[in-house]
């Protein structure tokens, strides 16, 4: 098992200098000196200029220069915002929450409805309703969702007034961070109407944010299940006498369930990558908005930073469940 | 696709003889009733995407204030002559739609062609020479899956500068490595097969056996994900323009169409409805014409 761990962890490490370098040369690629782009468009004097340079370690060769970046990256110094002035670290810090908790409640929210119609369309196999699931869960899996947002807001927001538009919880509210996810901070804050005024926020993003997971979880428990229903163990456990729910539950849910949980560990760097659209379509304050914003103000600390961090991010997220699935699993561990 | 489609009932009727190849792709093909309807509405959109010139009721791109958010003809104050209504300065919205289907699948074809071309040219040499040139190339390619696709799109776009051009081109190298992988596991199976041997032996060399003796065999799964990359690209490609990196105003692009109504919403449903719908009909179509292509293509899964 250690040697499992081992393996694992040391695969990410090129691919952490994979994007550490992608990171590096993003900010070369920009047209321009790198110091004019730095210093945006109010111009620099050449005195300063010259300072910056050494500065930033712009006039050493080029090896040297991503040496220098890589150090501070791994020292957690990923530069200061142009705008804001603030390190590019603790702006994520702060606005990291707010994408976890969409993403969770996401994730949730698909597994609730995804996994019950997958295991349902496989057992009615052919039926009405597996056709339906399956129809439904492929448009899903087609959906524009920066569109379906739109639409749900026209629904919901401007037809029936049910929820509100945009944002995290009412400006009404001021709830002092403390863990930084509102459903939690709000409950601590006692304020009345708080919590529910968070949750009718989240309602929208989570169900646009959790579509394209609900249908790849659906399809993919779908086709598990079918292929554990026509395993010999299965059909010794009907031949014993055991009752329905026992044969679904016990004996094939168990087993479908491992390819599930990858496709779900996969789906989390969609989700992040979903989030982008998500939070720039409800003005969600969260880590996807906040490097599209950076874009539009050439900010590009903030976006080399943003994306190295969200890059880290997925990546650690790919190896939790990859271990994960290495203790689930008994195969895969000895396998390799 | 459409003149294997045509040539197919048109075979010679079955006798003791194995069915043609073609027919018997079809056979399998036309079970699927999903991947017959994703190809009827391709087809549609293809033939939209050519004729819009004659087809489309407006310039695209004449704007009319007087005519501004007009609504659909079935809503009151909507007219024949604008069937779908309207947008915020007063372009007919159908007229806008029917022009960007041809872009949507100028740049569904451009990028999964673009990566096809690449990606395959990658495998094939990752394939065949193994070693480190093979570790370089999958390792490179595995770094650009772990990071979520769109987001290296934006960065790309955001580095480029945003445009239709660079964002076909993000799009392409984001899909790259599922050609790659795909093309490098057909060749490494197909090179240990005799065939390929006995083309070594009567001294075809590395480039030709590459091209005209191994390619040929693996094209069935670069089809079934070309296909599904089409689907892809389209919805991508329509991501950045809504985020204001891909194709940029006035462009007819389904997604920028989306971006220009975005504030409109509350006021006017059909500038925001239509073009959404175009993209999420033409990204179903194609990923059911894939999963129909795969299930007729896939001998595994061939009863």
């Amino acid at each position: 098992m250690l040697r499992f761990i081992l393996t694992r962890v040391s695969l990410i490490i090129p691919t952490f200098l994979g994007i550490t370098l992608l990171a590096f040369f993003l900010i070369r690629l920009v047209p321009g000196d790198p110091i004019e782009t730095l210093a945006g468009e109010r111009g620099i004097d050449p005195a300063r200029h010259e300072q910056l340079l050494k500065e930033y370690g712009l006039d050493k060769p080029i090896f040297v220069q991503y040496g220098i970046y890589l150090s501070r990256v791994l020292q957690g110094d990923l530069g200061k915002s142009m705008i804001t002035q603030e390190p590019v670290l603790n702006e994520f810090k702060a606005l990291f929450p707010a994408t976890v908790e969409l993403a969770l409640c996401a994730i949730l929210f698909a597994l609730m409805i995804g996994l019950p119609a997958g295991i349902i369309a496989a057992l009615r196999r052919n039926s009405i309703f597996d056709h339906g699931v399956m129809g439904i869960s492929l448009t899903g899996y087609s959906m524009p969702i920066f569109w379906w947002g739109l639409i749900l807001i026209l629904i919901f927001s401007v037809q029936f007034d049910l929820t509100p538009v945009s944002g995290r919880i009412d400006v009404l509210y001021y709830i002092e961070p403390t863990t930084g996810f509102l459903l939690i901070d709000t409950l601590l804050s006692e304020e009345e109407g708080a919590f529910w005024s968070a949750v009718e926020h989240l309602i929208l993003p989570t169900i646009v944010l959790g579509t394209v997971p609900l249908a790849v979880i659906a399809r993919m428990t779908r086709s598990a299940m079918l292929e554990v229903l026509g395993e010999d163990y299965i059909r010794t456990a009907k031949a014993k006498g055991l009752s329905r729910f026992r044969i679904v539950a016990l004996h094939a849910l168990r087993n479908a369930l491992i390819p599930v949980i990858t496709v779900i560990g996969l789906q989390i760097g969609v989700l992040f990558t979903g989030a982008i659209l998500t939070e720039t379509i409800f003005s969600w304050p969260g880590v996807g908005k906040w490097l599209i914003d950076a874009i539009f103000r050439r900010d590009y600390p903030v976006l080399q930073g943003g994306a190295l961090l969200l890059g880290v991010v997925v990546m650690s997220v790919n190896l939790l469940v990859d271990l994960a699935y290495g203790l689930i699993n008994p195969r895969i561990r000895h396998t390799r | 696709m459409t003149t294997e489609t045509m040539e197919a009932p048109a075979a010679a009727a079955p006798t003791a003889t194995p069915p043609h190849p073609l027919r018997e792709f079809w056979g399998y093909f036309s079970a699927n009733h999903g991947a017959v309807a994703g190809l009827v509405i391709i087809v549609a959109v293809v033939l939209v995407a050519l004729l819009a010139d004659v087809i489309a009721p407006h310039d695209p791109n004449v704007t009319n204030t007087a005519l501004a958010l007009k609504p659909p003809f079935w809503q009151e104050g909507g007219s024949i002559a604008y069937p779908l209504g309207t947008d915020p300065i007063g372009r007919d919205i159908l007229s806008r739609m029917i022009h960007g289907a041809r872009l949507s699948l100028l740049i569904g074809i451009a990028v999964v062609a673009i990566s096809i071309a690449l990606g395959t040219v990658l495998g094939l040499v990752a394939g065949f020479f193994r070693g480190i040139t093979e570790i370089f190339i999958m390792r490179l390619m595995d770094i650009v899956l772990t990071l979520p696709s769109l987001l290296l799109a934006i960065v790309i776009v955001a580095v480029l500068g945003p445009g239709l051009m660079n964002a076909m081109l993000a799009v392409a190298l984001v899909i790259l490595p599922h050609y790659v992988r795909l093309a490098r596991a057909a060749v490494i199976t197909e090179t240990s097969k005799d065939y390929v041997t006995a083309a070594r032996v009567s001294g075809a060399g590395t480039v030709r056996l590459m091209f005209k003796e191994v390619l040929p065999n693996c094209t069935a799964p670069l089809i079934v994900q070309a296909s599904l990359g089409i689907s892809t690209a389209i919805l991508d490609a329509a991501a950045l323009g809504f985020l204001g990196l891909g194709a940029q105003p006035p462009s007819p692009e389904w997604g920028t169409m989306l971006a220009d109504a975005r504030e409109f919403v509350l006021r006017a449903w059909w500038v925001v409805t239509f073009p959404g719908l175009a993209i999420l009909i033409t990204v179903l179509a194609f990923n059911l014409l894939g999963d129909g292509l795969r299930d007729a293509l896939d001998p595994k899964l061939k009863r």
